[in-house]
């Protein structure tokens, strides 16, 4: 055993060394080796500003999906995902839409003149929309965000600035009254399942308040709002 | 209003003008009120020079027909007389909250500004207003929000008596069964002449008094309500 082992240590050097010395020679002869695919991440900061006077908007959800997903439609009915966050903020259904790529959430409720930025980091064959949607918890069936915006071929430290509208599920009626709204003028109800209003997702026609003839209302003239009601930054950081 | 509808629609009969060069444009029209209806729209290519109104400017006595009863014939004369497109009536009819007008084409030919206008009912003279926006010449989908503006030839007094000859005080009608009657009117002497944007309804909760025949829970909205989808082909 021994001698057969003396024997054959030089031989395989000798194939080590002839190896390598082949490899030097040129690129040819050698087979590279294959290269781990590189995944190219792309980074997204989408900065929200809730403009409204007295109105709290619910943790946000930004998610992102393909450039042909909408997750609401100006005059057709509100998807059970919409009207679950509209009604209660509950933003759940919309994350688990099998459209939406990958979704981050808000850290809390985004209180009147604050700011929240929120970090969407894709591969870079996923990116093509995003969209956003919070509820105004003062309102029966109040909401905002941004409804299909596509990212793709943004440059790096190029932001664009927009502003929203607050949308009206059309899916519970605007009764401002006491146990309807979740939000801190009320302390009501959130989602249920009833759709007792026009049943089409369309701009809010606004809350009236008690002071302004809706003698049923628990909200006060600052609970009103005007569009735009958001205000969006959207930046490619890399 | 029965009279100015009919009148709409014998118009809509001329609907396109053709032209050899013509540059193709698809257009919707989105009601987005929630509980407005639009009347008949008049949706006009036309050129740079061209305007269906001017904020800020009194309203012409076209504008005032189609802001106060819903009649586009006026406005549609004068667009195609200066060689301007116009589909007049393309919803047939009236648009009610939530609804869409598709697929309106238009051959552009020579005209390059886009203009559309309907009268917000049920209101005294509120009217949508695309006002002379620049269509691209490149090939694609566009989204415009277009919001509501006050002719400021009616006092907003918002009394539904089926008035709507120009001049005529009051509301024509409120098409969705919806208004209220009996109200004593809103008065607050306020006479802003010149076309401005709306200041939005008050209404009431109550149908059968009250200063205003319209419902505060029903009639009101904030800007935009409508939107306006162009395809340029």
């Amino acid at each position: 055993m021994k001698t057969t082992d003396i024997k054959l240590k030089p031989s395989l050097l000798a194939l080590v060394i002839a190896t390598t010395l082949l490899s030097g020679c040129g690129d040819d002869v050698v087979v590279p080796e294959p290269t781990p695919p590189v995944v190219v991440m792309q980074t997204f900061t989408v900065t929200v500003t809730n403009l409204t006077a007295n109105q709290l908007m619910s943790p946000v959800v930004l998610a992102s999906h393909s450039a042909d997903a909408m997750l609401w439609q100006a005059g057709e009915t509100a998807s059970l995902a919409i009207e679950k966050m509209a009604e209660g903020g509950d933003t759940a259904d919309i994350a688990a839409l099998e459209v939406i790529t990958s979704s981050v959430n808000g850290t809390g409720m985004l209180m009147p003149g604050m700011s929240e930025t929120l970090t969407l980091t894709l591969a870079e064959a996923d990116v093509a929309n995003i969209s956003l949607a919070t509820m105004l918890v003062n309102t029966n069936d109040a909401f905002t965000g941004i409804n299909s915006v596509n990212i793709a071929g943004m440059a790096v430290d190029m932001p664009t600035m927009m502003h929203y509208m607050a949308y009206d599920a059309g899916t519970e009626a605007n009764t401002e009254a006491k146990g309807s709204m979740p939000g801190p003028a009320d302390g009501g109800e959130g989602f249920n399942t009833a759709r007792d209003d026009v049943d089409f997702v369309h701009i809010h026609p606004g809350v009236i308040s008690q002071y302004d003839g809706l003698t049923d209302s628990v909200l006060m003239p600052s609970h009103r709002f005007d569009n735009p009601v958001l205000a969006v930054t959207i930046m490619r950081t890399e | 209003m029965k009279r100015s509808l009919v009148n709409a629609s014998i118009v809509a009969a001329g609907l396109f003008s053709l032209s050899t060069q013509a540059a193709d444009i698809e257009v919707s029209v989105t009601n987005l009120t929630h509980g407005n209806h639009f009347t008949p729209l008049l949706i006009a290519a036309h050129t740079s020079d061209n305007h269906l109104f001017h904020v800020g400017e009194m309203a012409t006595p076209a504008l005032q027909k189609m802001a106060e009863g819903g009649d586009i014939a006026d406005l549609n004369t004068a667009v195609t007389g200066a060689n301007g497109v116009t589909s007049a009536n393309p919803a047939m009819g009236l648009l009610t909250a939530g609804a869409s007008v598709n697929a309106v084409m238009l051959e552009t030919g020579e005209n390059t500004h886009l203009s559309i206008v309907a009268m917000v009912l049920p209101t005294n003279d509120a009217f949508i207003g695309l006002d002379s926006w620049k269509i691209p010449t490149e090939a694609g989908t566009y989204t415009v929000y277009v919001n509501a503006y006050d002719a400021g030839t009616e006092a907003n007094d918002e009394i539904i008596n089926g008035g709507g000859m120009s001049g005529v005080a009051g509301i024509p009608a409120a098409p969705g069964g919806d208004g209220g009657s009996n109200g004593t009117g809103v008065m607050d002497g306020a006479d802003n002449m010149y076309v401005h944007t709306h200041p939005g309804v008050l209404g009431d909760t109550d149908p059968v008094g009250g200063a205003s025949d319209l419902d505060s829970r029903i009639h009101r909205w904030l800007n935009p309500v409508a939107k306006v989808v162009v395809t340029v082909k």
